[in-house]
């Protein structure tokens, strides 16, 4: 029920676009040792309050962005285009 | 003879219009405008249901939405509802009513006799008792012993529809408070929806006598009503907000909604403000047999006495905490019932005008006393009181103070206090957009209500109406029961009493959560609208604790129960999971095809009768040729000069080195290096390549494509587009198949030294682009024919005249098992790499960036025990079935190492043949022992290509 603002699209429903994990996660490159890369694949904030997210607007303009929104208030401060 | 009467005159009831219904097989009458509740109570009827645990007999409790016994088993027409509210229920035409829980009927329950055994069956004692062997042992006896109403599976499920809404204000409940915020937010053209549970406006003010700017209640919600329609005001009735969601969403659901085909509707109404008008709910109080048929809620008593002319009692004993069950005992007393009104409070706290009002009226008043307990097991019959005396009656009205409603508060995060005065919780601090007025936010004054809601929707406080009634105590903290020993119940519809709380407090379950889970107090249907509070004090008291600490349990959406019909709405079945169809579909039905789902696509099993035609397919593709409708497989274009770069990343086989007009097989992994698909990619030109995946992984290739484009890739220099939907492909197989091909005339050179064996050219089909794509997953020469889809049936039709006899997806699969081709997913599971394929190649030279590259390279993947793809040969003729596990026996411990994934009797070899996951793979060779639910299966581990694994027929 709640309401994204996609940086191309406006302000949608939340049933338009699909979660796709943290922002900023970096991917290491071949050279990254077994604890680097786990922490890439496994390893997350799960943050209770304010998180950046990354979500795509598949029923949409199908881009992905980021949205900064507070995980437990579910209140949206704002998004942008991926970097 | 029952004493519950209608009375000569009186009631919002319509006189003129009978309604018949039938209650547990007998035959009555009620009138328009009665609720299903208040026309069993007209007819005399005391005992409605029985209790979840106990078998009690049980009656109408309350007159609205906290009701815990009155639920009913349904039936109207098409329309069936297993667990109908019978408060909230208007009285229809031929309505079917039964009773739940009654083993035969509510009156004569053959499992009465389980109240004779509560003192052995107190809260937990399944959990206690059940333990050996298991639970599951006997859980389906106890089940059927309790459970609610029972779903028709045959029967039609409530039809439903959802409507989004926008609103400026959504007020939720049309009682004083919530439609004179209705009132003064529509004041200057905002759009404002009203909704309310009841079949009518007014809450409190339909039964309550109450003055407002000087016109009698009823008049004034006339009044306001149609100034609301006229300012456009959106009115919903019996519409209940049962939650309310992020971003200020609640949903509403309508039942009986006008001049609609739906039995309901959901409303998802998105409001600027939300203003919580949800009124009180009155609690009842401890004391024995407080669950007889007779005894209930006393603003419910006054409810049936002044909106359906009920009278329900002629010697009625009114008991109370507070100043509300005053009016209730004047208005019995007026009906000209004995009254005798039992206050909890001592004399000196009384309003002494109070006092006199019902004194004067002939009202026995007796203060400082409370109810000891109720005599009478099928109704009231008398009630000892706490000095001593024993009053006769055959009603008893409670009043133990009144709880806030405050679910769609804390819906929104809200979090309740603690009122020591009222005994009760109001609400805290405010929650964004989101304002609670009247009773809701423990306001009882008429006057201060009104003022309140005028101001919370906008108002000014000069314009809202105004009230000359003032309420003294309108509640009051619960009173407790002191030291009895008798049965006290504290949740009327899960049956719990006080001595489950001790009990659970004796085992230390005292944390208001434990609790809840221990006792199930509060966890009825009804989510303890009636109960909460009092276990709360009661278990405070008991625990010696403070109650102001120890919380509340969490409320969850819905307020009242939906039913899973009304929220699937119009999404069931083909509305809400499609099935994806073959744009050739009504050709294979001509052609005596059955179909089945595979992996969401309806596709042909086999064709021409029954499941021996596949074998005889095998034959045919071993043998001549065969077509095959390969359309649902994926077409993904990915389009641009960086489209190799692309496809170089999120492919493990690398494509770049791909030459145009070549194909190549090719695995792609998930960033934990696990199989995610397998499929074929045809480079077109030097920027132009289309990958064609399985047909149950092309949204996801799509989107894997998509991501990694978006990620890492200039987003002007590389394209994905999926065409799957545009083409449809038909594929030719087989020795025959070349000569067939030709036959189309597609205007390619379709030698083998200018067209071999993953090949792709462009030509053309009766002058429609087509695509060729020389591929096989049968073993045999293979052409792929894409065609715009719309010509698929065309090229079928001309493959079949030509002698390709029809391959079904099951003949496909004993096809590709004999030549050792996987399905990814069924073949690989959540562990498997592409090294454990025999698919090592890219890992050992690939030295750019892929996804999954690292993690081919942890401790995990390079173990040497790894499950890999093997071929399984059955000693004997009996197959062995997939999911059988192969067993390692050592020192008499067995062991599982691997299991089978595909299995079938080869055609051509006229012998089962396997394939598996098995650990170590080929190098641990040699024989192996399996077993499937309890049969044992000897075979042997050989390479997974049973057939011509030399490739030779791909080429010839």
């Amino acid at each position: 029920m709640q309401q994204f603002p996609c940086p191309w699209c406006g302000q949608r429903a939340e049933v338009e676009f699909r979660y796709a994990g943290d922002a900023g996660v970096k991917r290491p490159g071949r050279d990254a040792d077994d604890r680097a890369w786990a922490q890439y694949l496994h390893f997350r904030r799960n943050a209770k309050g304010p998180a950046q997210e990354v979500w795509i607007h598949t029923a949409g303009c199908g881009r992905w962005f980021v949205l900064s929104r507070d995980t437990f208030t579910h209140v949206v401060t704002g998004s942008e285009p991926m970097a | 003879m029952s004493s519950y009467t209608r009375t000569a005159q009186g009631g919002a009831i319509d006189r003129t219009k009978r309604l018949k219904f039938t209650f547990d097989g007998g035959t009555y009458e009620g009138f328009a405008g009665d609720t299903v509740a208040s026309a069993l109570l007209a007819n005399g009827i005391r005992i409605v249901g029985r209790s979840f645990k106990y078998h009690r007999p049980r009656g109408v409790f309350s007159a609205g939405p906290e009701e815990p016994n009155a639920i009913l088993d349904l039936r109207h027409g098409t329309r069936h509802d297993p667990n109908a509210r019978a408060t909230l229920e208007p009285l229809a035409d031929g309505v079917v009513l039964r009773s739940i829980h009654a083993s035969g009927t509510a009156d004569r329950d053959r499992l009465a006799f389980l109240d004779g055994f509560a003192r052995f069956i107190p809260a937990a004692f399944y959990y206690k008792t059940f333990m050996w062997p298991k639970w599951s042992a006997y859980e389906h006896r106890i089940r059927s012993l309790a459970g609610l109403g029972r779903v028709d599976a045959a029967g039609r499920a409530a039809s439903a529809a959802h409507r989004h809404a926008q609103a400026d204000i959504c007020v939720v409940g049309a009682g004083p408070s919530g439609l004179t915020a209705a009132l003064a937010a529509s004041r200057d053209g905002k759009r404002v929806i009203l909704a309310e549970e009841q079949p009518e406006l007014g809450g409190s003010l339909r039964h309550r006598e109450t003055m407002i700017d000087g016109m009698p209640g009823d008049a004034w919600v006339s009044g306001a009503e149609q100034s609301l329609r006229g300012r456009g005001v959106e009115v919903l009735r019996r519409s209940i907000a049962v939650s309310l969601y992020d971003h200020n969403v609640r949903a509403l659901v309508q039942k009986g909604v006008p001049e609609s085909a739906n039995d309901e509707r959901i409303w998802l109404v998105r409001a600027g403000r939300i203003i919580v008008a949800t009124g009180a709910i009155e609690r009842p109080l401890l004391f024995a047999n407080n669950d007889r048929p007779g005894v209930m809620l006393a603003d419910a008593a006054l409810a049936y006495l002044c909106r359906y002319a009920v009278k329900l009692g002629n010697r009625a004993v009114v008991a109370t905490s507070n100043d509300s069950a005053y009016e209730v005992a004047l208005a019995l007393r007026r009906a000209d019932s004995a009254v005798h009104l039992v206050d909890s409070r001592p004399e000196v706290e009384i309003d002494p005008t109070l006092s006199a009002s019902v004194r004067g009226a002939g009202i026995d008043v007796l203060t400082a006393a409370t109810i000891d307990a109720v005599i009478g097991s099928r109704g009231v019959e008398a009630v000892t009181l706490s000095n001593g005396k024993t009053i006769p009656a055959d009603l008893v009205a409670q009043s133990g103070g009144w709880t806030p409603s405050l679910h769609l508060y804390c819906h929104a995060k809200g979090k309740p206090q603690w009122d020591s005065l009222a005994g009760s919780y109001r609400p805290g601090a405010p929650v964004p957009d989101v304002d609670v007025v009247g009773a809701a936010a423990g306001i009882w004054d008429l006057d201060a209500m009104l003022q309140h809601a005028t101001v919370a929707a906008g108002g000014e406080v000069r314009e809202a109406p105004r009230s000359t009634i003032r309420v003294k105590q309108w509640t009051a903290p619960s009173p407790l029961p002191r030291g009895s020993t008798k049965r006290i119940w504290v949740d009327l519809q899960n049956d719990v009493t006080t001595s489950d709380i001790e009990l659970a407090v004796r085992e230390n379950f005292s944390a208001i959560e434990h609790l809840k889970r221990y006792t199930t107090i509060g966890m009825g249907t009804d989510q303890g609208k009636t109960s909460n509070v009092n276990a709360l004090t009661f278990l405070a008291a008991n625990a010696s604790r403070d109650i102001a600490a120890l919380g509340t349990t969490t409320f969850r959406p819905p307020y009242v129960p939906v039913s899973m019909a009304t929220i699937a709405g119009p999404e069931r079945g083909q509305l809400q999971a499609p099935i994806r169809r073959l744009p050739t579909e009504n050709m294979h039905r001509q052609e005596g095809a059955y179909f089945r789902d595979y992996g969401g696509v309806l596709r042909p099993a086999w064709y021409g009768g029954d499941e021996a035609g596949i074998a005889a397919e095998c034959v045919s593709a071993r043998n001549h040729a065969v077509v095959f409708d390969a359309s649902s497989l994926g077409k993904i274009e990915v389009i641009g000069p960086q489209a190799a770069a692309l496809l170089d990343f999120v492919y493990y086989t690398p494509m770049s080195s791909l030459a145009v007009s070549r194909a190549r097989y090719g695995l792609t992994l998930s960033e934990a290096g696990i199989v995610a698909d397998d499929g074929v990619v045809l480079r077109l030109a030097a920027n132009h390549f289309v990958v064609s995946c399985s047909s149950s992984h092309v949204a996801f290739m799509a989107g894997q494509l998509e991501a990694w484009r978006q990620d890492r890739f200039d987003l002007a220099q590389v394209f994905v587009h999926d065409a799957t939907s545009h083409w449809a492909t038909i594929a030719v197989s087989g020795p025959d198949s070349k000569r067939i091909v030709a036959g189309l005339e597609l205007g390619i050179d379709l030698d083998d030294s200018a067209f071999p064996h993953m090949s792709v050219a462009e030509g053309t089909f009766g002058g429609r682009p087509a695509r060729i794509a020389r591929v096989s997953f049968t073993g045999e020469r293979g052409y792929e024919i894409s065609v715009p889809a719309k010509f698929g049936a065309q090229l079928w039709q001309c493959v079949r005249d030509a002698g390709a006899a029809p391959l079904g997806i099951e003949a496909l699969g004993v096809l590709r098992a004999e030549k050792g081709y996987i399905y990814v997913g069924q073949d690989t599971d959540g562990e498997t790499m592409p090294h454990d394929l025999g698919m090592a190649g890219p890992r050992s030279k690939r030295q750019d960036s892929f996804i999954g590259d690292r993690s081919l390279f942890t401790p995990a993947a390079g173990k040497l025990t790894r499950k890999k793809l093997v071929g399984i040969l059955a000693e004997g003729n009996t197959p062995i079935p997939v999911g059988a596990n192969a067993i390692e026996i050592i020192g008499g411990r067995r062991r599982g190492i691997g299991y089978v994934t595909s299995s079938y009797v080869s055609v051509h070899f006229s012998h089962p043949i396997a394939l598996g996951l098995i650990e170590g793979g080929l190098e641990r060779g040699g024989a192996i022992d399996l077993e499937h639910l309890g049969q044992r299966y000897k075979a042997r581990i050989v390479p997974p290509c049973f057939f011509d694994p030399k490739g030779a027929r791909l080429n010839a």
